[in-house]
């Protein structure tokens, strides 16, 4: 598979993601710079971690207006795969591709630790390799990790299946004690009504290998991976056939 | 001309800073002050003359970017 890590000025979780997909998960990465306007024959789309344009009006705010997100919006629109972390969740939600708002968190601390997440639906391409009531341990680094929406929308969440990831305790419990940020309903990732867009705030691409904690976050990455390799497998192949090499990159 | 803009957290999002403001003016002692929103506020020259035409543009530049209609309102006067 070929991933596109969108790159703006500021993010900076941009390297991992991609050390990840190549080299844990054993495919191809490549960076895509914040002023490209096209995705190139990219099978999914991850929007890192950092700060984008430094956090500046608002997290998010003015990185969703680069030209890439234009071609992010047509991809997303023609059912391409999109996953937003922590900065790239902001993102999402400021350009309108996911529901609602990420604020500052309610402690008005940044927090910087592990936390548990708990698995509310399989039946996404983000989740669809997370086995029934594993609890991943994975690191957040975020002041402003607050999800925010209003009560119909939280409602649309729900009813639409919608939320994806929730923070709970080593007992599987959603307490306030386990939300890091004050976010409704513990949410710590949602995806969108079409389920090809997801966002969350915890970074599963500092939790994929053993050396660094935890490898729970590679079930994500899994999970996408998988998704492609089925639908490609459904979907008759009309490209050339893709070679193993990762595109020439600016790292 | 300019505009000048106010930009605040709406009434149904939790604003922490507010509260933790409020507490720190409590703490230095002032009575009477109640709940305290912070918000933002912006100023952008505008060149020209067209005042209708300024306040359509600041509007919608309100709405699409500098203000977020999912958690934020916004008001402004151009003078």
């Amino acid at each position: 598979m070929n991933f596109s890590v969108l790159q703006f000025p500021g993010s900076n979780c941009d390297q991992d993601v991609v050390h990840v997909l190549r080299n844990v998960m054993g495919h191809s990465a490549r960076l895509l710079w914040h002023k490209e306007s096209s995705l190139a024959d990219a099978d999914a789309v991850i929007i890192p971690g950092g700060f984008s344009y430094g956090d500046y009006l608002r997290t998010g705010a003015i990185a969703r207006f680069s030209p890439v997100m234009g071609a992010v919006q047509s991809f997303v629109q023609n059912g391409g795969l999109v996953l937003g972390i922590c900065n790239g969740f902001q993102i999402l939600c400021e350009a309108g591709l996911l529901p609602g708002a990420l604020i500052r968190n309610r402690s008005l601390q940044f927090r910087c630790e592990q936390v548990y997440l708990k698995t509310v639906t399989q039946q996404s391409p983000f989740t669809c390799k997370i086995p029934t009531g594993k609890l991943m341990r994975i690191p957040i680094a975020h002041g402003e990790g607050c999800y925010f929406a209003d009560e119909p929308t939280l409602t649309r969440l729900r009813d639409n299946d919608q939320i994806l990831w929730q923070y709970a305790n080593a007992q599987s419990d959603c307490t306030e004690q386990a939300n890091p940020n004050g976010s409704v309903s513990s949410i710590a990732g949602i995806c969108n009504e079409a389920r090809n867009v997801a966002g969350l705030m915890p970074h599963p691409e500092r939790a994929s290998e053993p050396i660094l904690g935890s490898a729970d976050g590679r079930l994500i990455f899994e999970s996408l991976i998988h998704f492609l390799g089925q639908r490609h497998r459904d979907t008759p192949a009309v490209s050339p056939a893709r070679t193993a090499e990762p595109v020439v990159s600016s790292v | 001309m300019k505009a000048k803009i106010i930009i605040t957290p709406k009434k149904a999002v939790l604003d922490p800073q507010g509260k933790t403001v409020q507490s720190a003016l409590a703490h230095m002692g002032y009575s009477g002050l109640g709940s305290v929103h912070v918000g933002k506020y912006l100023e952008i020259e505008v060149t020209g003359a067209d005042r209708e035409g300024a306040r359509k543009q600041i509007d919608e530049a309100c709405h699409k970017i500098l203000s977020n209609p999912v958690i934020e309102d916004y008001r402004f006067e151009i003078e």
